[in-house]
């Protein structure tokens, strides 16, 4: 009797946690809506499920629990209620995955007019790349990489010279507007993870990854990593800022291109060598 | 209801293949310490498991020190944390669920289960213990190297793995795979001598589909580690060159706290291939010896036959081969082709169908029935709870949008803690308490079992449900200190704080079950040979616990399935796998 009334109150308990639970996702800032909305039309369906077992198994205890006397009933199988019971998972099991793979297929789709961003990560920062007025990004390559060029830009390609480098800032973004987010890496693993945004993808050193977002309203938003990437990975953080467009273009008025910091990090050289500073 | 005739084999064919002669210690060395027999192997299996399970449990705990009260602890600072949590994963996936499912309850159930008087390969048996027992001293042994174990996650990613920024990158990575290594060759020979055993050490009369769904369980699931673990031993290795030679098998160009490396042209995505296509069908390694326990489990306690034998076991077959086509369910963000979460979310997806029906018959097998809530009865019930649980997240992370958000948030933890941690260790206590008296001759106390029970299975739950939603609010997994964020809330501390008391709480009621283990070898009741009226063929034995070669002077000869329970006009409530049906005799000689 305890023992079916306590399982009764775990499934109830269960229940009412999810209800009354103040921890639940961030508020949406991006057009990933329908992944919130896979992620509830799962939650009904499972926890319809693990409600019913639970509370069918609590009955069973009640009601068959051992007393003097009593004998279970012999019935080795029943073919259709074995069938009836699979054809009815599957059933479940496509109501889930079919929204979901539709989702996917969005999610994977990068519309046309959508704006590239590179992110890059390192142990243990974020630095940030715009194409500048020619729209494209330049090469890049780990082998580049030095203190006067961190992020490792190719400085024979012509279509980097006009990109905009974001280093130790945050990443600013206009609302409404697509954005494919390229994702790279020069050491490790990383992972560039805004909670609200709900996409996510690894970053992977020699190649380049990428997933797209509509940032759908404005604020400043925390940067995580989420692939384990040595001593400081829960230190690795930086921020997006989402705004209107007029005061993101004012923004990207006051940012460098990659060209203008070589062309200082020249400077400062020269002025070093000839000792006028 | 159809009524399905299982004993409709009227006689027991006459034996194929004669008694092998066994082979028989001659010292108490070889009795007890290099033993060839299955059982004390599996004795020495199930302490060596539990011994290096309690390391891994101390770390836990440590870890949830950390995590609930965090900047509290002085002596726990990241790079300690990233090792603690390294160590627990490993510790606990392979040289604790996999080594006391396979070695300890494989070895112990098998023959027994099947009618043999040991495993075929006596010798490479012993030989598979004390090499798994070496990869425990080596993985031991990362404790104490210069720079301590590796912190890499028990996943090792490269390039992480191996690069300085990474705690243990000197000796405890080495080590770690030097470890594994040697732990895949042990079970190898283990594994061989369990699928042969099975196949071909049967006793007469012993049919495939006669054999208790424990054997079912853990052969099936040794058939998926003889075919999975090669895949982590190819990779253990190649991440060794890597390491030690310089050579880039999973290595790109790349630059290591602001220097150029020589490494160049590998892929860190392909160790990530090797290793999941090792690691998914791991957990299915450590799910089914757990579903087929648990299938024995509620039948007999619940004194009825399990409900849909045969498509249990079709269940348990078509789940370990689909495993083996889900892997890159654990990469759907890792970075490879996007299009492959198409067909992994849809294999993924469908394996939950079998599953289910596991679960549908566990339920079903306790309708109408006379059920005892037994110790082992109230695990397996624990079981089902926490597995379905657990399976039911697994419906999200596995449907490839959906795990977008949630992959490396603390859901993950939560889920496959809830599925492969705590439901497998519910079912191994089950196991425990039902097949003690067997091993020991005494039965574990009663009162303590059920302290036991309550506190891991209740307090268990309490530390791993609500961690779903601290993954829901997107707080991000292997973080040893949250930090400042702006959407955390402070309450978000206080349930990190109340699972750390509650992980703390159940890793006490441990060690009382470990005093139970060792005090009820001395004081507990004496159990008998058949304590709980079971029909399957262990509790046959002629003494308890079982002699040297199992079965006396004759092998036993079955006649029926393992589940014969309250059957219309039987007078007892159940009937021994070996009892001969009315009218034929006992010497089972095919008329």
């Amino acid at each position: 009797m305890a023992v079916a009334i306590i399982l009764l109150l775990v499934a109830v308990a269960s229940v009412l946690f999810h209800i009354f639970s103040p921890w639940w996702w961030t508020p949406l800032a991006s057009n990933w809506g329908y992944i919130d909305d896979t992620i509830t039309l799962t939650f009904w369906i499972t926890g319809a499920v693990f409600s019913a077992v639970v509370v069918f198994m609590a009955y069973c205890v009640f009601r068959f629990r051992h007393t003097e006397g009593r004998r279970a009933a012999y019935n080795p199988e029943n073919k259709k209620l074995e069938w009836w019971l699979s054809i009815g998972t599957a059933i479940g099991v496509a109501a889930m995955l079919a929204p979901g793979l539709v989702v996917w297929h969005q999610f994977v789709t990068v519309p046309a007019d959508a704006t590239e961003v590179e992110v890059m990560g390192q142990q243990w920062m974020w630095s940030y790349r715009l194409p500048g007025k020619d729209g494209r990004l330049g090469t890049s390559d780990a082998r580049n990489v030095s203190s006067d060029n961190p992020m490792g830009l190719n400085p024979d390609d012509p279509a980097g010279k006009d990109d905009v480098v974001i280093q130790n800032d945050d990443l600013h973004l206009p609302v409404g507007k697509p954005v494919k987010v390229l994702l790279r890496s020069i050491d490790v693993l990383h992972d560039f993870y805004v909670p609200e945004f709900r996409a996510k993808m690894d970053m992977i050193p020699g190649s380049v990854t990428y997933y797209w977002l509509t940032p759908t309203r404005t604020g400043t938003f925390d940067v995580l990593c989420a692939e384990l990437c040595g001593a400081a990975h829960a230190q690795m953080r930086s921020k997006v800022v989402v705004e209107e467009e007029k005061e993101y273009h004012a923004w990207l008025e006051k940012q460098h291109t990659f060209a203008e910091l070589s062309g200082q990090r020249d400077v400062a050289k020269a002025a070093y060598k000839t000792g006028s500073e | 209801m159809v009524d399905v005739p299982f004993d409709t084999v009227a006689g027991v064919p006459p034996a194929e293949v004669g008694e092998v002669e066994l082979y028989h210690p001659r010292s108490w060395w070889t009795k007890y310490v290099f033993s060839q027999d299955a059982k004390v192997i599996a004795v020495q299996y199930s302490i060596t498991a539990m011994s290096i399970g309690m390391v891994a449990l101390v770390l836990s705990w440590l870890m949830r020190l950390q995590l609930g009260f965090p900047g509290t602890f002085s002596f726990i600072d990241a790079n300690q944390y990233l090792q603690f949590i390294t160590m627990h994963g490993m510790i606990m996936v392979i040289y604790l669920l996999t080594a006391l499912f396979l070695g300890g309850f494989g070895n112990y159930l098998i023959p027994l289960m099947v009618g043999a008087r040991d495993m075929v390969f006596p010798y490479v048996n012993m030989l598979s213990y004390w090499v798994y027992l070496l990869a425990v001293v080596v993985l031991a042994a990362t404790f104490f190297v210069p720079g301590g174990p590796t912190g890499a996650g028990w996943t090792l990613y490269p390039p992480q793995a191996i690069l300085s920024g990474t705690p243990g990158q000197d000796w405890g990575i080495i080590f770690m795979l030097a470890s594994l290594i040697l732990f895949i060759i042990g079970f190898t020979m283990g594994g061989l001598n369990y699928v042969v055993t099975v196949l071909q050490a049967r006793t007469r009369g012993m049919t495939l589909m006669r054999l208790p769904l424990t054997v079912w369980g853990i052969f099936t699931a040794t058939v998926m580690a003889l075919l999975a673990f090669p895949a982590l031993f190819v990779a253990s290795v190649m991440l060794l060159l890597d390491r030690l030679l310089g050579t880039s098998f999973f290595m790109p160009t790349l630059v290591e706290m602001g220097t150029l490396t020589k490494y160049g042209g590998g892929s860190p995505i392909l160790f990530q291939h090797l290793f999941w296509f090792f690691g998914h069908p791991e957990v299915y390694i450590v799910a089914l010896p757990a579903f087929g326990i648990i299938s024995d489990l509620i039948s007999v306690h619940a004194r009825k036959n399990i409900f849909g034998y045969r498509m249990m076991v079709w269940a348990i077959v078509a789940i370990g081969a689909l495993s083996f086509v889900v892997w890159a369910h654990h990469m759907y963000v890792s970075g490879m082709h996007p299009y492959f979460g198409f067909f992994f979310a849809t294999t993924t997806l469908i394996i939950a169908i079998p599953t289910a029906i596991k679960v549908y018959n566990w339920v079903l097998t306790l309708w109408r029935g006379d059920i005892h809530l037994t110790i082992p009865m109230l695990f397996a019930l624990a079981f089902i709870i926490t597995f379905v649980n657990g399976g039911l997240t697994g419906l999200f992370l596995g449907n490839v949008v959906v795990d977008v958000p949630l992959s490396d948030t603390m859901f993950v933890v939560a889920h496959f803690h809830m599925v492969m941690g705590i439901a497998p260790i519910m079912a191994v206590f089950g196991g425990i308490y039902h097949w003690y008296p067997k091993v020991t001759g005494r039965m574990l106390n009663e009162a303590l079992g059920r302290f036991h029970f309550w506190v891991s299975f209740l307090g268990a739950y309490a530390v791993f449900f609500p961690m779903h939603y601290l993954g829901l609010l997107g707080m991000p997994r292997r973080y040893h200190d949250i930090g400042e964020t702006s959407f955390i809330p402070a309450s978000a501390h206080d349930l990190n704080a109340f699972m750390s008391v509650a992980a703390l709480i159940v890793g006490f009621a441990q060690l009382v079950f470990l005093f139970n283990l060792i005090w009820s070898l001395f004081k507990g009741k004496e159990a008998g040979g058949n304590p709980w009226g079971a029909a399957s063929l262990e509790w046959q034995t002629p003494e308890t616990p079982p002699g040297h070669g199992n079965w006396g002077k004759e092998l036993p000869i079955v006649y029926r399935w393992a589940y014969d329970y309250s059957v219309p006009g039987a007078i007892r409530d159940f009937v021994p796998q070996n009892e001969p049906p009315a009218g034929l005799s006992a010497q089972g000689s095919h008329p």
